[in-house]
């Protein structure tokens, strides 16, 4: 086991960077989660990590040793594939020993190692079959078998649940992670979802772009979003998003574009007289006698919650409600914002500023 | 109520409906072309092979006199020889040298298409026209290669490529792979372009070295094309005809000839249909031997079989 730095990645395709200079701290035993929309650099910068693609510029530790001109053989790294990457040429237990094989090791030590770790994931009865006769939650499982086997300094995970259906996805989630607290390996996990990096990670990296937009822990990022993107990012339903600016005369009132105003509870000097976003999470409202009037859209009712999309001044809002609706489309219902739990940000350059 | 009315069906309204005669009709213009241009013939063949046929006589029925005469011919047995030892070097050549060709172009390299489409240019070229190229460059006085060797120091007199039996033998298989090689190395390069690059990344984080990747991924993963290729490789090339005849018409002193030139030797100018087309069938066991070697030994493994992806 081992940490893991980045300290200034940069990475370009010829001429075009898709590595913007990255700084990341891993600590000996996290569960790192990067995550991003496609296209942000998180694949290239864990391939980076695996020795898969040169650095252009910075530097890469694992374990504080500089790791940029090692081939990945030397990295002791382990990783899980999209595509799984299984040997179809191998049974189970020759993918999972495969790396011992190649060590030189015995016919008994492999033995040693493959029998537990297929016993962890549950592949005894697989052993002898090929990655063809298998299904797509068990070629996965193989492939992590295949990466504990290994017991290396960090695991990498790319994108590993997308080729899976929705149902086998949340149940792999569970497994991988709880494999983590066993385990207690360093862990870097690459994903586009947000669910699985809000369920996973110790710690989220949120990239976009080339560049590392904030990090923390999940629920950190969930009530402190950095700037809009992350805000946007993170959560789903996602938060909604009203242009506008203050009340010149009375600052804990948002005014949006279309003159709806919308409480605020702390307005600092910054805010006043710009371009603002007022940003509310759906689930910071509740329907109130009173409020402010908005337009049921759609409702629908999933049971444990009420999800609602209502029309306030022009503008479409989403709401998450806990408690059974009777509204009918073309209704009005009246909202109350909890003014505490809203977020302000600069229009213009995307930042928070409450 | 209405009454369906429904119209007696007609004998052709039938059969048209009839599955197995559709599918009859379908089979038709094929089978009767197979019948016509290779049933008939392989027929022809096997049957002149059983007779004293000579050009311009209908042959009698001789039973297996022809084989038994071909089995004390010691020019027949050193054809054998000589097509084995032809198809077997050439066969090997062609497998090594296409499938490091092959690896090369699966690499990185600048002008890449352009490689590839020139490697092809020895297999587009007419073999008549790539045999007279090389029974130049092998001549016994203007050859290029003993020219050059001359003008080097290397040796003081033209080597005779053609005249010398083991020369000779060795020259026309050179020839054969220069020939064969496209052939071998751009089917092996498709087929390693099928082979996942996240395998070889796979196993490169696994610890393989490039040796170890392309024996442990590259090679197995290889088999089945390669199994496919080298039987038609090994086909083609035990069945040469065109460039032992224009090179060496099967000389000197029959070194060079295989069992197809000395069966249309035998058969055409010499006019003995009927030895011919015994020598011509005489190669069908080797062929079927190598087709059976590949279906069976290599084709299909347990791994490619079952599940789906």
């Amino acid at each position: 086991m081992a940490s893991v730095e980045f300290a200034n990645v940069r990475k370009s395709f010829g001429t075009h960077p898709v590595i913007k200079g990255v700084d990341i701290e891993i600590a000996d035993g996290e569960f790192v989660i990067l995550v991003g929309p496609s296209g942000c650099g998180k694949s290239t910068l864990l391939r980076m990590l695996a020795g898969l693609e040169n650095i252009s510029a910075g530097e890469i530790r694992i374990g504080g040793q500089v790791v940029n001109g090692l081939a990945p053989k030397e990295r002791d790294i382990a990783m899980v594939f999209q595509n799984y990457a299984l040997y179809p040429h191998m049974t189970v237990a020759d993918n999972m020993a495969f790396s011992l094989t190649l060590k030189g090791a015995s016919r008994a030590e492999i033995d040693k190692r493959v029998k537990p770790a297929a016993e962890i994931l549950g592949l005894t009865h697989l052993l002898d079959r090929f990655p063809r006769q298998l299904s797509g939650g068990q070629r996965q499982r193989v492939a992590m078998g295949r990466a504990i086997v290994r017991d290396p300094q960090v695991f990498l995970f790319d994108e590993p649940l997308s080729n899976l259906d929705a149902k086998l996805r949340v149940a792999m989630r569970a497994e991988i992670k709880e494999l983590h607290q066993r385990l207690k390996t360093t862990t870097v996990y690459v994903t586009h979802d947000q669910i699985e990096a809000m369920t996973m990670a110790d710690k989220i990296v949120v990239m976009h772009d080339g560049i590392v937009e904030q990090i923390g822990a999940p629920l950190e990022l969930y009530d402190q979003p950095a700037n809009l993107f992350v805000a946007s990012f993170i959560g789903s339903p996602a938060m909604n998003m009203l242009k506008g600016r203050l009340d010149p005369n009375d600052a804990l009132k948002f005014v949006t574009e279309k003159g709806v105003v919308l409480p605020v509870a702390k307005a600092p000097e910054s805010a006043r007289g710009r371009a603002l976003i007022y940003g509310l999470r759906p689930e910071h409202m509740t329907i109130a006698d009173g409020g402010i009037p908005a337009s049921v859209v759609v409702i629908e009712p999933t049971g444990s919650e009420t999800q609602m999309i209502m029309r306030i001044g022009g503008d479409d809002i989403t709401g998450v409600f806990h408690q059974r609706i009777n509204a009918r489309p073309g209704e009005t219902v009246g909202l109350s914002i909890h003014a505490e739990a809203t977020y302000l940000f600069d229009a213009e350059s995307g930042k928070r500023l409450v | 109520m209405t009454a369906i009315t429904t119209k007696p069906p007609s004998a052709l309204g039938a059969l048209t409906r009839n599955n197995t005669f559709l599918g009859f009709m379908f089979l038709l213009p094929a089978a009767v072309f197979l019948l016509c241009f290779l049933t008939y013939p392989l027929g022809l063949g096997v049957w002149l092979g059983f007779t004293d046929a000579k050009i311009g006589r209908d042959g009698i029925f001789i039973g297996l006199d022809n084989y038994i005469a071909l089995a004390n011919d010691s020019v027949f047995w050193m054809t054998v020889y000589n097509t084995v030892l032809y198809t077997f070097i050439a066969s090997v050549l062609k497998f090594g040298l296409g499938l490091w060709l092959a690896l090369i172009l699966n690499e990185n390299l600048p002008f890449k298409s352009f490689f590839r489409a020139i490697i092809l240019l020895p297999w587009v070229v007419p073999t008549v026209l790539s045999a007279l190229a090389f029974w130049w460059i092998y001549d016994a006085q203007f050859s290029i290669l003993s020219w050059s060797l001359i003008k080097l120091g290397i040796i003081d007199t033209p080597i005779n490529f053609l005249g010398d039996p083991n020369n000779a033998r060795f020259s026309v298989i050179a020839a054969n792979v220069w020939r064969g090689i496209p052939f071998v190395a751009i089917s092996l390069l498709a087929g390693l372009q099928t082979i996942p690059q996240s395998l070889h990344e796979a196993a490169s984080l696994d610890g393989a070295t490039g040796w170890q990747r392309f024996r442990f991924i590259t090679l197995p993963m290889l088999t089945p094309i390669i199994a496919v290729v080298m039987t038609f490789s090994v086909l083609f090339t035990f069945t040469d005809f065109q460039l032992i005849y224009v090179l060496t018409k099967g000389g000197p002193v029959n070194a060079t000839h295989l069992m197809a030139t000395l069966s249309f030797q035998r058969g055409i100018p010499g006019g003995q249909l009927g030895e011919g087309a015994a020598i011509a069938v005489a190669m069908i066991p080797f062929l079927l031997a190598s087709i059976l070697f590949s279906f069976f030994g290599l084709q299909r493994r347990k791994w490619q079989q079952g599940g789906q992806d």
